[in-house]
């Protein structure tokens, strides 16, 4: 199999076209002209592509490896956790209490020093590697210990529920040294730029179309070789892959770490472009919504969940706008739909449909 | 013995005897005219001996006096000294008889005088009241009187205390003089031999005045020391005492939890366990429990609010066919067509469970709804050490065995329970034997249903009936089925109650989010060493 494939083109053209588009319109017109993208376009268009890169990870996991995991909205905000803790840094004296060391949050806490984890996350140089190596590590540790006792199925899906579970209780506490309830926010600026600053964001969007053109790539680099063959045959028959001589539960760690490690990135863009986390993101319902995006777009496709991710975030902001007591109805119906009649999702049908219409045209002539 | 018999009989001078052992006697009502008579007297001396002679009348009216005595509502009229409680209203009194205590028709402040109490007097009062109401006629009254005696520890009252305990038979009131009695005795007035035996008793009580007692006997360098040494002997039985009965709470609480986690594992067992279903929605029968139980609870208010204390058992069968309803609806539209695919079946009952909580909140607000307990269900029983337990509890305790009984005798003993096991089992089989297997999924699945909402009646009653009810408990349920392992009902038992103890065995340590962190970590690292849970299936089912 090709790296790149027709799909993964025209995937990565119309990502190009995007991002570069949605900037360069909003950049380089005046906010009169009928082209212009306004601002908020931008930060939605960004926030969506992080989306989309999350959702890739859980298909990596899920639609080649077979976990399905309910706990990847927790690499996805401790991800964001690093990256917000970098920005809380950079507030400096800025702050409504205008202390020099501490976030203002721990001034109300009336905490006198800053939490020896906090040390470091000033520098750019450490906090943002840390974006990937802290949700990679849990990955690491949780795969160690679920996947070498052959944990599976359902009960490796509400053991991750459960960590994610855990983990937003403990962000929940103030004492924890991430904020509490409010979790962080109030961010100024980034590498010394203005969050708010529309160059800025224009470049966080473009900074979130190359990490999902380059998750995709990853991915797709991942999935077609040996190593991908090996691991589509872990998820359909992990015993008989065992009997064959490979061990699965290695293979099984590295993609469960690497997707972390993805998901991490698209917290780490995500937080700056909407300026707040909060313990919130690690709720159950948002991982279980992850997997749905996927589930739509085509699991196991790549593309499909970078599209359902896309699709859906888009169905939700449009109706929470517009009727919002309608949005939970819409997306419990989704996950009963999709599950019952395409359960290949949107992508994963058309090469099924493609040879229905070929057989009907055939049949004709 | 001969000791005290002889200070009984110096009480009796005290406190002329006939009148303490019969009261209401010729001699005694003589006596007490002429204690009101020594009342009125001019000189502080005489009226001594009227508070003194009063109390040993022993006559009911005697502490009405005293007490309005010491009130300063007592006075005489000039005229015929004769005595009066008054009640001011500006210049004019009204009068009340003080033996009968009816109203003597009214008289000018003018025509009255105070009778005067001075310190002396006023504690002399205190102890003849406390003496009196020492042996009271009635209990309670008795009974406060040694709390209050316990309180002030007061050694000029121990003769009182030791008549009226040769009258007491037995009781609560008497333990309650008997610590009183200690309390006194334990004062440095006392013998250190006396004073020991008086830490000893008071070892024997929970009382925060015993141990405030004891700590300042501990406190004093100046005390004996063999006294000090049985004083805080005596201080560390109770501290022992009492963290046993802080544990017992804690056990208690545990178990109540255990028995809420109970209620709400047993039906995800039968889906989970028995058919081997991830029903996602599972907390939303449980939610929806509780609403059919406010909906029947309006109903009652509303056309029979005489009959409210029934409301709760009509509910039970109410819920329990609510959300059995429910469930075989949930069944027949979308379990059925993903048996076989865990992972999809997750997910579209996860789908339900949001369609579920949203229906709700559409049509009965986001808000909590209120859903009142019948008289006998509130209340509460406290413990000694501040333990209390309330009746809510214990009947959900109660209803939440009575379920799993009922769960346990249905499978094991009915027709339908014989048929669930064997699709279980074998599902070809099964069906080779003529059981209709699709049918036997259908009714497991409304049994587990309705089991969720016969929880959530239980809930409804400790916690609040909002429309995320069911999600607080879904992954506690999850925990307790893979914890006590899967399709095991006493499995279930077990790890309800385990994880619900533990929970509050570790609560005063770490505060109640961070233990249950601490459990959700502990259950994550058990079962990496054992998946099967505790309690694991053997044979071919295991293999599933």
């Amino acid at each position: 199999m090709r790296l790149l494939d027709l799909k993964g083109r025209i995937f990565l053209a119309a990502l190009a076209v995007l991002a570069a588009g949605a900037a360069l319109l909003n950049l380089a017109l005046p906010e009169s002209a009928a082209l212009h993208v306004p601002n908020y376009a931008v930060g939605l268009i960004g926030k969506y592509l992080c989306f989309a890169l999350l959702a890739l990870s859980v298909d990596l996991v899920w639609g080649f490896a077979g976990i399905l995991s309910l706990g990847h909205g927790a690499f996805f905000a401790l991800g964001g956790y690093a990256m917000g803790m970098h920005l809380m840094r950079q507030i400096g004296e800025r702050g409504v209490y205008g202390h020099p060391e501490l976030p203002d949050f721990m001034v109300f806490l009336d905490w006198k020093e800053l939490p020896w984890y906090w040390h470091g996350f000033d520098s750019a140089w450490f906090a943002l590697p840390m974006c990937l190596v802290v949700p990679g590590a849990l990955a690491f540790l949780f795969g160690w210990l679920t996947f070498r006792s052959r944990v599976t199925g359902v009960y490796l899906s509400i053991i991750s529920q459960a960590m994610t579970f855990a983990l937003m209780l403990a962000f929940f506490r103030n004492d924890m040294g991430f904020g509490g309830n409010n979790g962080l926010t109030d961010f100024k600026d980034l590498f010394g730029l203005d969050l708010k600053d529309a160059g800025m964001r224009a470049g966080l969007l473009l900074a979130s179309a190359a990490a999902l053109a380059g998750g995709y790539l990853l991915c797709r680099w991942m999935t077609v070789g040996k190593f991908g063959r090996v691991l589509v045959a872990v998820r359909d028959a992990e015993q008989r892959t065992r009997f064959l001589g490979y061990r699965p539960e290695h293979y099984k760690i590295l993609a469960f770490t690497v997707s972390a490690m993805m998901a991490g990135v698209a917290g780490a863009l995500y937080v700056p472009q909407v300026g707040i986390i909060n313990p919130g993101e690690f709720s159950p319902a948002n991982s279980i919504e992850i997997v749905i995006w996927v589930a739509v777009g085509g699991r196991g496709t790549l593309v499909g969940a970078a599209l359902g991710a896309v699709l859906v975030n888009y169905a939700k902001s449009f109706l929470t706008g517009a009727a919002p007591e309608m949005w939970l109805f819409v997306l419990g119906g989704l996950f009963v739909a999709v599950t019952l009649f395409v359960p290949k999702g949107i992508l994963g049908e058309i090469p099924g449909l493609r040879a229905r219409w070929r057989e009907r045209r055939d049949g004709h002539g | 013995m001969a000791v005290r018999n002889a200070i009984f009989r110096l009480v009796l001078v005290l406190f002329a005897a006939g009148a303490c052992l019969a009261p209401g006697g010729g001699s005694a009502s003589g006596g007490f005219d002429a204690a009101l008579v020594l009342l009125a007297g001019k000189s502080a001396k005489k009226r001594m001996a009227g508070i003194e002679a009063l109390a040993a009348s022993a006559h009911p009216a005697a502490a009405p006096i005293l007490s309005a005595m010491v009130d300063g509502r007592l006075y005489y009229r000039k005229d015929d000294k004769r005595l009066f409680v008054v009640a001011k209203r500006g210049r004019e009194f009204d009068l009340f008889d003080p033996v009968a205590g009816e109203q003597a028709g009214t008289a000018p402040s003018k025509s009255l005088k105070k009778v005067k109490v001075n310190n002396r007097l006023r504690r002399a009062i205190r102890k003849a009241l406390a003496g009196l109401n020492l042996t009271h006629a009635d209990r309670a009254i008795r009974l406060e009187a040694a709390a209050g005696l316990l309180k002030s520890a007061d050694p000029g009252l121990r003769p009182a205390l030791v008549a009226a305990l040769e009258r007491e038979a037995g009781g609560d009131v008497r333990a309650a003089m008997e610590l009183a009695l200690a309390a006194v005795d334990i004062g440095p007035d006392s013998t250190p031999a006396v004073r020991i035996a008086a830490a000893e008793r008071l070892g024997a009580s929970e009382s925060p005045e015993a141990r405030a007692l004891l700590g300042r006997v501990v406190g004093d360098a100046k005390t004996d020391a063999a006294v000090r040494e049985a004083a805080r002997a005596a201080l560390q039985q109770i501290e022992d005492r009492l963290e046993l009965y802080r544990q017992f709470g804690a056990v208690f609480q545990g178990i109540s939890l255990g028995s809420v986690l109970l209620l709400a594992a047993v039906g995800l067992a039968i889906t989970f366990g028995v058919m081997g279903v991830i029903n996602m929605a599972h907390g939303e029968m449980v939610m929806v429990g509780a609403y059919a139980t406010f909906v029947v609870q309006e109903l009652f208010r509303t056309f029979a609010p005489e009959f409210f204390g029934l409301s709760l058992a009509v509910a039970v069968p109410a819920a329990f066919l609510a959300a059995a309803a429910l469930g075989v609806g949930l069944e027949r539209s979308v379990i059925r067509w993903l048996y076989g695919r865990p992972l999809e079946t997750l997910l579209a009952t996860w789908g339900v469970s949001l369609v579920l909580r949203q229906a709700v909140r559409t049509i009965f607000g986001p808000t909590n709804r209120e859903v009142g307990s019948p008289e006998w269900m509130s209340g509460a029983m406290e413990l000694a050490g501040g333990v209390a337990i309330t009746y809510n509890r214990i009947w959900i305790i109660l209803f939440s065995l009575a379920v799993l009984a009922a769960v346990m005798a249905v499978i094991r003993y009915t027709a339908f329970g014989l048929e669930m096991r064997a699709v279980t089992q074998n599902r070809p089989m099964a069906n080779a034997m003529g059981i209709r297997s699709r049918k036997v999924d259908s009714m497991t699945f409304a049994l587990g249903s309705g089991v969720a909402g016969m929880a959530g009646v239980a809930l409804s009653q400790i916690d609040n009936v909002s429309p995320n009810l069911g999600q607080a408990y879904i992954v506690d349920s999850f925990m307790v089925i893979v914890f006590g392992g899967v399709g095991n009902l006493w499995g279930v038992l077990v790890g309800a109650m385990s994880l619900g103890v533990v929970n509050k065995f570790i609560e005063p340590f770490s505060g109640a989010v961070l233990g249950k962190i601490v459990i959700l970590v502990a259950l994550i690292l058990f079962i990496q060493r054992r998946p099967q849970g505790l309690f694991a299936m053997r044979g071919r089912a295991a293999e599933l």
